[in-house]
């Protein structure tokens, strides 16, 4: 236990740094709702992820905090990025004011903030929300799944399904991006055009040296999820990065010589099949869907096995959308400039 | 193996997608998708059986018992959508073969069947589910695949129309995210019958009215209540016909679904007819929806159009049945749920073999179809007559009903507005009828021929389907009634 003055100040120093951080996210939400700069958007979503992040720290939601760290501010700013080198990067002028928007936000606005009158305080430990089922997972999470970080026995055994319905997502998210902006196989034969940073030797090296400890990151985090935040979702975004960064650096066609493109895509639908598959096999074992008790002869040891597997699921998944929405892409650049020009 | 039925009603057609995506042949991929999907029907018949022999069913997933772990729960309403969804998906997937042929690129075909295959399992998943925040997750599935289908359309156009939807849709997930949100905060639970059980507590608190608010919008934004229906005319006019069939007699249903457990199962009758005017809300929008979208769809030049506008002015009488909060209010609105998705099914899928033969479902187009094209443009005219409500046709059963329902509570004047909805129906389907019938073919024009059997047989499955239940009312009254006991029954 420690002494109660000391907890009062800390308090009140996590208040202050609450205040703060809310602050410069209305800051930054209002400044994304004026400037006209689309670019100055993106970084600007990319810096109000990033706060959240902090914030969700500060909240003690680790697993969260590292998920929109990697999402939110990593990989969406860079999906961004690429659209915009299609946009252009200012906004066109809006003709007509979107009154009716402005008055939807207001009413929206308000609704929340009279859903907040009733809400129990922030942070107490009679919330609803802390009696009910918290209990049961903080108890008794060790005995029945035995891993330390608890966010993931909830995400990967007790809710499994919901994160293999959140894979599924993902897949469907590549089936429309493929489905919209896939080029055909004559259009294949673009002409070879130079790496866009060939000039760069300081970023070219300096990122080569950078890939693979990326990757290696990405394993620990894959792997790791079970001791510490992290898991499938962000290893997989964080290793689809690695490759990214080297297509920004050596350009796209480069980058398919290295990652062939089919056995990207039959991994895309491999990582859903792995995940569900598991569910199947305990189906066979005589348990019901997903439930990782009967992979094993001991229920502790089914349920490890289980949650890596459907980790590296989830992994696989999410990497090779990531990679394959990013190529998809960023192939379409070269495309609009001719048709453009 | 019977014990597992519920979770192999969404695993099957969800594993199937990933697979379609690695075999990739299209002609593989095609009878692939449809064997899926036929043992997706045969497992809801099999499941509506084991509920009415054992009741509620209920299948704990990972082993974890609800409201530890997720829980599907099955009793006679989900069985009842389940068989909706699956049968309408199976019929119309014999038609696409032949329909995308005209309407996608050929490399796109295994897309369009995996994004098909998706938005099914998403909408299974919403319907089988007893967890709250899994029916967003299913939802999400249901809309991405959605909005994929519909952009695939050969018109540029569609890129727009998904788009608008995809904006639109999003909002509504949102809120539904946001709605369901703040249940937890004031339950600490997401399983649904714990909801049930745990909101009453707190059922005076304004966070509680917030979500159920919150909720309300954007499930009516995903039903395409007027006036927040404006993503859907676009959406099914440019859609590729299949997905307009597809999503047209089953993702509206769906969400109205939703909507009907929400209210009825989760917040209880008791709460949502008290602490919200929901009666004069959703008998006020739903009266609206109907007059208002029909006199729009009267003017459209594009049938598809013309029908998109006509849903929403269906989907009117069906939120007219749940807002008058009876017994046979909400067997109305089953009926016409599963009516509605008749007639439009065979609707769409008549000008599915329209657009494959003339390649344009502008009016003008029409002109003597009636006579080149007699058993496509009959199908129509079928599907039409049961829109209007004419007796013998389903859309006579579920009007009655809603009618009945009306002045039961003593609301004639709305009865005669129900009245003026179905002579606007008249309006439009003339304006078609007309072109087709007593309108010379353009001189220029070739001569059409009869859309082909692959379309044909399953257009006319579902007139058939029309006039029988229109018949032979036993098993459609019978399941809406007893649904309409369930809900109001409580959640147990």
């Amino acid at each position: 236990m420690r002494l109660k003055p000391i907890r009062i100040r800390s308090r009140a120093i996590e208040i202050l740094i609450n205040v703060i951080l809310l602050a410069f996210l209305a800051i930054t939400a209002l400044s994304l709702a004026f400037t006209k700069d689309l670019f100055a958007s993106v970084m600007l979503t990319g810096i109000y992820s990033l706060l959240s992040a902090a914030f969700f720290v500060l909240m003690d939601a680790v697993d969260v905090a590292f998920t929109e760290a990697a999402v939110g501010a990593g990989i969406s700013t860079i999906l961004m990025v690429t659209t915009l080198t299609m946009t252009g990067r200012f906004e066109n002028r809006k003709l007509h004011h979107p009154k009716i928007a402005l008055s939807v936000v207001i009413v929206t606005g308000v609704m929340l903030v009279i859903g907040t009158m009733d809400m129990p305080a922030f942070g107490s430990d009679t919330a609803p929300a802390q009696v009910h089922l918290a209990p049961y997972f903080i108890m008794q999470s060790g005995e029945d799944i035995d891993i330390p970080n608890i966010v993931t026995s909830v995400l990967a055994s007790y809710r499994g399904f919901d994160t293999f319905g959140e894979v599924v997502v993902v897949f469907t998210a590549v089936i429309g991006v493929l489905a919209l902006l896939e080029f055909s196989r004559k259009d294949n034969e673009s002409a070879e055009k130079p790496a866009p940073m060939s000039q760069h030797k300081i970023l070219r090296i300096v990122s080569k040296i950078l890939i693979p400890p990326i990757m290696l990151f990405a394993l620990y985090v894959q792997f790791h999820g079970e001791y510490g935040p992290g898991g499938g979702f962000q290893a997989g975004v964080i290793f689809a990065s690695s490759i990214i960064l080297y297509a920004m650096l050596f350009g796209i066609e480069q980058t398919r010589k290295a990652v062939s493109m089919p056995v990207v895509k039959v991994l895309a639908a491999l990582g859903v099949l792995i995940y569900g598959s598991v569910g199947i096999v305990s189906m066979l074992n005589g348990g019901n869907y997903l439930d990782y008790n009967a992979l094993a002869e001991s229920n502790i040891t089914g349920q490890h096995v289980g949650i890596i597997i459907i980790e590296l699921g989830v992994g696989i998944t999410v990497a090779t959308a990531m990679i394959l929405i990013f190529l998809t892409f960023a192939r379409r650049i070269g495309k609009t400039n001719e048709g453009t020009a | 193996m019977i014990q597992h039925l519920p979770i192999l009603q969404v695993i099957i057609p969800l594993l199937a997608a990933p697979i379609c995506f690695i075999l990739k042949e299209a002609r593989l991929v095609r009878w692939f998708v449809l064997i899926a999907n036929v043992m997706a029907f045969v497992i809801s018949i099999m499941l509506l059986q084991q509920v009415n022999l054992h009741g509620t069913l209920v299948y704990s997933l990972g082993g974890w018992e609800a409201p530890v772990g997720i829980e599907y729960r099955i009793d006679e309403l989900n069985a009842y959508l389940l068989i909706l969804v699956t049968s309408i998906s199976t019929i119309t997937l014999m038609a696409a073969g032949k329909s995308l042929t005209k309407e996608i690129p050929e490399s796109k075909i295994t897309y369009f069947y995996i994004a098909y295959m998706l938005c099914l399992t998403g909408l299974l998943g919403i319907v089988t589910t007893g967890d709250a925040f899994n029916v967003f997750v299913f939802l999400e599935i249901s809309s991405l695949a959605s909005y994929t289908m519909i952009a695939m359309g050969n018109d540029r156009r569609s890129l727009w129309a998904s788009y608008q939807y995809l904006i639109m849709g999003t909002i509504g997930a949102t809120f539904i995210l946001i709605g369901i949100g703040l249940m937890y905060m004031m339950t600490g639970t997401l399983n649904m019958y714990d909801l049930a059980e745990r909101l009453p507590e707190v059922e005076h608190t304004k966070t509680v009215f917030t979500a159920f608010a919150f909720f309300l919008v954007g499930v009516c934004l995903k039903l395409a209540l007027f006036p927040l229906h404006l993503w859907l005319p676009n959406a099914y006019a440019y859609a590729p016909s299949i997905a307009t069939v597809f999503l047209a007699a089953t993702a509206t249903k769906v969400a109205i679904y939703v909507l009907l457990r929400f209210i009825f199962s989760v917040y209880g009758f008791e709460f949502s007819f008290s602490h919200l005017p929901l009666t004069e809300i959703l008998v006020s929008l739903g009266l609206l929806g109907v007059i208002a979208a029909s006199i729009v769809a009267i003017y459209q030049t594009n049938i598809k159009r013309l029908f998109a506008y006509s849903s929403v002015s269906q989907i009117g009488y069906m939120i007219l049945g749940i807002g008058i909060g009876s017994k046979t209010g909400l067997t109305a609105t089953m009926l016409h749920l599963f009516n509605h998705a008749l007639m439009k099914s065979a609707i769409f899928l008549a000008l599915a073999g329209v657009v494959y033969r003339v390649g344009s479902v502008n009016i003008k187009a029409f002109a003597g179809l009636g006579k080149q094209m007699p058993w496509t443009m009959a199908a129509i005219v079928v599907g039409g007559l049961s829109l209007i409500g004419v007796p013998l046709t389903v859309g006579f059963v579920s009007k009655w009903y809603l009618v009945l329902a009306l002045l039961e509570s003593n609301w004639w004047p709305i009865a005669v507005l129900v009245m003026i909805g179905s002579l606007l129906a008249i309006a439009y389907i003339w304006r078609l009828v007309e072109v087709a019938y007593f309108k010379p073919a353009l001189q220029n024009n070739q001569s059409y021929k009869e859309a082909p059997l692959a379309i044909l047989i399953p257009a006319w499955i579902f007139v058939i389907a029309n006039i029988y239940f229109g018949i032979d009312t036993s098993f459609t009254v019978g399941v809406s009634e007893k649904t309409a006991e369930l809900l109001f029954g409580g959640a147990r």
